[in-house]
């Protein structure tokens, strides 16, 4: 039995693709994209993506945690000896490079701001579109400082900085299984190492977006939640510096 | 039937695919990737049914040659229940309700267009995939799949040396479990995004259909349990391949001194079950929302105590985070902890009682229709009772003692979260196949196979808490070398037949299944006359499910025999004014 | 089809009940102090579980054949459920499981709580892939050293557990594959696994206990009947998983002693 009749049909007018480079049909962000009938209802998959990364952020926050409380565990556990038949305490703290570590916190927090400012930069240029698009008007000049690309500079640098950090840590005797702890030290800075350039490539597929041919509401969308997780980063690594350096 | 009420939704998510690779391979249409998600899990159950009865065949004839395969080995009856666990628990068990039933339903009974992110239920999908291909390469290697079992305690599993199959084969079990873990965050992150923010007009929380409640409760369960199983992965393939000691201490394999010190094998167990006994919800839950969608549909009544049914998953779900110690009672765990372990465990027995108890007030003066997929709903109720009441048993560490890694414990969890959730998930089949194929599946040979299977199932797990009564510890190739297990010789006999006859019916249903897509008689848009929306759309739905429509919503999901109705149903999105709760 | 059903969910609760009721397939023989309380606790969770089971599972099966559709004219009711009566369950389930619960406490408080009484046989167990290993402290009363590297299991005994033979406290260790123990005398174990983890499981005992590599767990139990009980391995530990069962030789305290001068002997 047909139990679903429509009571209205509409057929919604064809977007406007001429012009501006504002609605092309694009496919991209993986979600909804209202491109060829309807406007694309940018708005709400803004909305949707931030909902997204937020709820992303549970699991990630989850491996955090439970390495956290290895950790935590691992350090309060004493040790059969097995000549003695007695439990000894035998944990060996990491002697961490830590102004190297510093530095790179401050890269890390820098490039947290320029993402935050590459984030507003997108924001204002999206919402002046329609204003620019009406002829005559002028804006003046625009500020056109490459926030996008100094957060990837910064964040690469932070990168790089924490693969010296681990070349002082060798250097310093502590590789990957010489103790409980620096087996902890790597396995954090690595974990947290690989989320971040999950989040330097997704800037720089937003860079490169615009030579692809995706709109600038679409860039706006990545530029956004990127930032969102960059800073989600810095207080994530905030955390595992924290500690690595104090719950020793 | 007047004009039903419907808000123009005029585009969808992503224009429908032309070409066989966009449309069946790669597709974005959450509908496809349902069905990809079925089709796998119908793989991996073949493959894992398998496993068991090669299990069975060699506990009672240890001697027997099987074809292509020989005698049995002890060893290799270690990889078979390994590989029959991790397959069975993480791509049946997993993958079939939530990513094949939920993938298929969740976004049409809340009236979206598609999921909220189509690309990525896409690569979940072939996540999965992969990571189902990594598993199955163990049995290929050299030294064959590990046999550490499904848990992979270490050190057994965090060392090369324990025995064959823990080598290569190790590694892949666990990469494979790793690249699951990061594919169902990708589903559960999907599922949350698209109950919350994709619901269609009047489709508020507590007009979900029960169904829905239970996939999203279980997506937050995955959410939080894949994170930790995957960081437990890791140290895994640390201690494994780079010497670290995460989970290994000072130990001597066979009169050799491995380089490890100072680890923990109880830091596997705890991370494991912290994953673990979520896991088992993740497996029932879906089962539940189908067996409350259908006993509601089937008896022609409202399902008793909606309200409560919701807070009864949220309970479960919640509680289900803490409770993973009961796993450990006998591990060298603070006996302490048993104590708080215990009556967590216990509690959860609540709102597994609120929902039995909910059931049967269902049915309870309705009108009950006996088709297959109420067949399978009835029997998920009655196998849901008898591996529950076993849990008491097993969650108190006194009795603990005597039970832990026995059979016993064996048949509790294949009753409850083996043969109840695949009841649920043939419920869901049979009561699906018209929307899914646009045909019906045939009834005799439903039913058939459902008395089958529930005798059957009963007759091979029930008989499993005797045998851990009587002593017979689980994991073992050959019982009688234990002279007190020699009586349970003709009772393992009788069980392993049971098995031959119910994996030989279930070959009844995939011939059902395959037939009816075909030969199928044609199904309406509503068959079973139910209320949800999945049933407001044409059969099979089109690409954007409801044909350039958004559905509003305006009764909750079971609205049965309702008073001065003109039928004994009110759909969800019917505009009738009839006074209805919710 | 609701008779049928009737019919089948009714066969099925019986014929299970009926197995656990006869006792046809019930615990071993207990032959220890803690014994007849775990059995007691057995009896009562299953007579309370057995009791909601049989009720459960009978009114499912009348369920659905006394309200099966009849033709037309009879109405489902329209009801959305009691409030009430949720509660009331609820509450009923709620103090049914929390009391079995805290009914069952005392007696895992006496196993695992308590140490060892002062008068108790020190028994250090070991296991490995696949035999375990028992060691009596001698007449000293003091376990000796063992070391990793001493370790040969070929050798068996002694040799198997690393005894390190330069500790004069090892001297008169004793380390056997079958474990004799005195009855009525209280034993205090210590396990231990040199590979991977194994479960210490003497099912006449009404004893279980993982021994993990990295730990040294004391448990106790007393044994209250002489006679020979099989002893298992409860944790997969690999290939040899199933063979690695050992005996118990509960004997007389004479007899005891007389076992142990003698091994005593043959160490000399």
């Amino acid at each position: 039995m047909a139990t679903f009749i429509p009571a209205v049909e509409i057929r919604a007018p064809q977007g406007g693709h001429g012009g501006s480079d504002s609605h092309p049909p694009l496919r991209g962000g993986g979600d909804g994209e209202r491109g060829r009938n309807g406007g694309p209802d940018f708005g709400q998959r803004l909305r949707r993506a931030r909902l997204g990364l937020a709820v992303a952020t549970a699991p990630i926050v989850m491996l955090f945690v439970s390495f956290a409380s290895a950790y935590i565990f691992r350090q309060g556990l004493p040790t059969l000896d097995d000549k003695s038949q007695a439990y000894v305490r035998e944990w060996m703290p990491v002697n961490l490079p830590v102004t190297l570590l510093l530095v790179n916190t401050i890269l890390l927090a820098v490039s947290s701001l320029t993402a935050e400012l590459a984030r507003r930069q997108i924001t204002r240029q999206v919402a002046l579109l329609p204003v620019r698009s009406i002829p005559g008007v002028s804006l003046g000049r625009e500020t056109k400082f490459p926030w996008l690309g100094s957060t990837v500079v910064l964040g690469i640098g932070f990168l790089i900085g924490q693969a010296f950090a681990w070349r002082e840590l060798a250097a310093r005797g502590f590789y990957l299984a010489t103790s409980a702890s620096s087996s902890f030290v790597y396995l954090l800075m690595a974990t947290h190492a690989v989320h971040l350039a999950g989040g330097v490539a997704v800037l720089l597929y937003a860079a490169a977006a615009s030579l692809l041919g995706k709109s600038l509401e679409s860039r706006r969308i990545v530029v956004d939640v990127t930032a969102w997780y960059w800073h989600f980063m810095l207080v994530l690594w905030a955390g595992i510096f924290a500690l690595l350096e104090f719950a020793s | 039937m007047a004009a039903q009420d419907v808000h123009a939704h005029t585009a969808h998510a992503h224009a429908a695919p032309q070409g066989f690779v966009r449309k069946y391979v790669f597709s974005l249409d959450h509908k496809v990737i349902g069905l990809q998600y079925f089709f796998l899990a119908l793989t991996a159950v073949f493959v894992g049914m398998i496993l068991s009865l090669l299990m069975r065949i060699h506990l009672v004839w240890p001697g027997a040659a099987i074809p292509l395969i020989g005698e049995i080995k002890p060893e290799t009856y270690l990889s078979l229940l390994t590989m029959h666990g991790t397959i069975m628990v993480f791509f049946v068990l997993t993958t079939a309700p939530q990513g094949g039933f939920g993938n298929y339903f969740l976004p049409i009974q809340i009236g979206a267009p598609d999921m909220a992110f189509p690309v990525l239920n896409m690569l979940s999908f072939w996540t999965t995939f992969v990571a189902f291909v990594v598993l199955i390469c163990a049995f290929f290697v050299t030294g064959g799949a590990p046999l550490h079992g499904w848990t992979g305690y270490a050190p057994l599993s965090a060392l090369t040396n324990t025995g064959p199959g823990e080598q290569l084969g190790a590694d892949l079990w666990i990469t494979s479990i790793a690249i699951f873990c990061v594919a169902s965050l990708m589903g559960a992150l999907n599922f949350i995004t698209t109950t919350l923010d994709l619901r269609a007009k009047g489709m508020t929380m507590m007009r979900m259909p029960l169904t829905v409640w239970s996939w999203f409760i279980t997506a937050i369960l995955g959410l939080l349990a894949f994170g930790v199983l995957l960081s437990a992965g890791i140290l895994l393939l640390l201690d494994r391949n780079l010497g670290t000691s995460f989970y290994i201490p000072l130990v001597v394999v066979n009169g050799q001194v491995m380089g490890h010190k100072g680890g923990s094998p109880l830091l596997w167990q705890h991370l494991f079950w912290f994953f673990g006994h979520p896991e088992v919800y993740i497996a029932i839950l879906p089962g539940m929302g189908v067996a409350s969608q259908l006993l509601s549909t089937f008896s022609r009544k409202p399902i008793f105590g909606y309200r409560a049914m919701v807070y009864a998953i949220m309970a479960i779900g919640f509680l289900g985070f803490m409770v993973w110690g009961h796993h450990m009672f006998m591990s060298g765990m603070s006996p302490y902890s048993a104590f708080a372990f215990s009556l967590m465990t216990m509690a959860i027995g609540v709102p597994s009682a609120i929902k039995t108890f909910n059931w049967l007030g269902t049915i309870h003066r309705g009108r009950v229709r006996f088709q297959t997929p109420m067949l399978f709903a009835i029997g998920f109720v009655s196998l849901f009772v008898s591996g529950g009441l076993s849990g008491p048993f097993l969650a108190q560490p006194t009795l603990d003692i005597p039970l832990h890694d026995t059979a016993f414990v064996v048949g509790h969890f294949h009753l409850i979260m083996g043969v109840a959730a695949i009841f649920g998930m043939f419920a869901a089949t049979y009561y699906w196949f018209p929307k899914m194929f646009g045909r019906m599946m045939n009834e005799r040979w439903g039913r058939i196979h459902f008395f089958i299977t529930l005798v059957g199932a009963y007759s091979i797990f029930m008989p499993m808490h005797y045998l851990g009564m009587a002593g017979q510890p689980r994991r073992y190739s050959q019982f009688t070398e234990l002279a007190y297990l020699h009586r349970l010789i003709p009772l393992n006999t009788f069980m392993t037949y049971a098995a031959i006859v119910t994996i030989a019916a279930q070959f009844i249903f995939v011939i059902n299944l395959f037939w009816s897509m075909k030969k199928g008689p044609k199904a309406s848009d509503n068959p079973w006359e139910a209320t949800t929306l999945e049933w407001t759309t044409s059969t099979p739905p089109p690409h954007d499910n409801f044909g350039g429509m958004t559905p509003v919503v305006h009764h909750g999901p079971y609205e049965y025999s309702v008073p001065g109705a003109a039928r004994d149903f009110i759909m969800q999105n019917d505009p009738a004014t009839v006074t209805t709760s919710h | 089809m609701g008779l049928a059903l009737l019919v089948m969910i009714w066969l099925i609760t019986f014929i299970s009940t009926y197995f656990f009721a006869a006792k046809t397939w019930w615990l071993p023989q207990g032959a220890s102090t803690s014994a007849p309380g775990i059995d007691h606790q057995f009896a009562f969770t299953y007579l309370l579980m057995g009791i909601v089971f049989v009720a459960a599972q009978c009114a499912l099966g009348y369920f659905v054949w006394k309200y099966r559709e009849r033709g037309a004219g009879a109405v489902a009711d329209y009801s959305h459920g009691n409030t009430k009566l949720e509660i009331v369950w609820t509450a009923l389930t709620a103090i049914l499981f929390i009391g079995l619960n805290l009914m069952g406490s005392p007696i895992w408080a006496a196993e695992r709580f308590a140490p060892a009484d002062a008068g108790a046989l020190p028994v250090e167990v070991t296991g490995m892939q696949f035999a375990w290993y028992f060691r009596y402290a001698g007449p000293d009363g003091k376990f000796g050293a063992t070391a990793p590297k001493l370790m040969d299991p070929s050798a068996g005994n002694e040799s198997a557990i690393g005894l390190d033979t330069s500790d004069p406290a090892a001297k008169d260790d004793v380390v056997t594959g079958t474990m004799y123990l005195p009855v009525n005398r209280q034993v205090d174990l210590t396990l231990r696994a040199v590979d991977v983890i194994h479960s210490f499981f003497v099912p006449n005992m009404r004893f279980k206990q993982d021994a993990v590599p990295g730990l040294a767990i004391h448990m106790h139990f007393t044994p209250t009947a002489v006679g020979d009980y099989e002893i298992a391995c409860a944790e997969l530990c690999g290939l040899g998983h199933y063979k690695m069962h050992g005996m118990l030789k509960v004997v007389s305290a004479e007899d005891f002693e007389k076992w142990m001068a003698a091994r005593e002997a043959e160490k000399q």
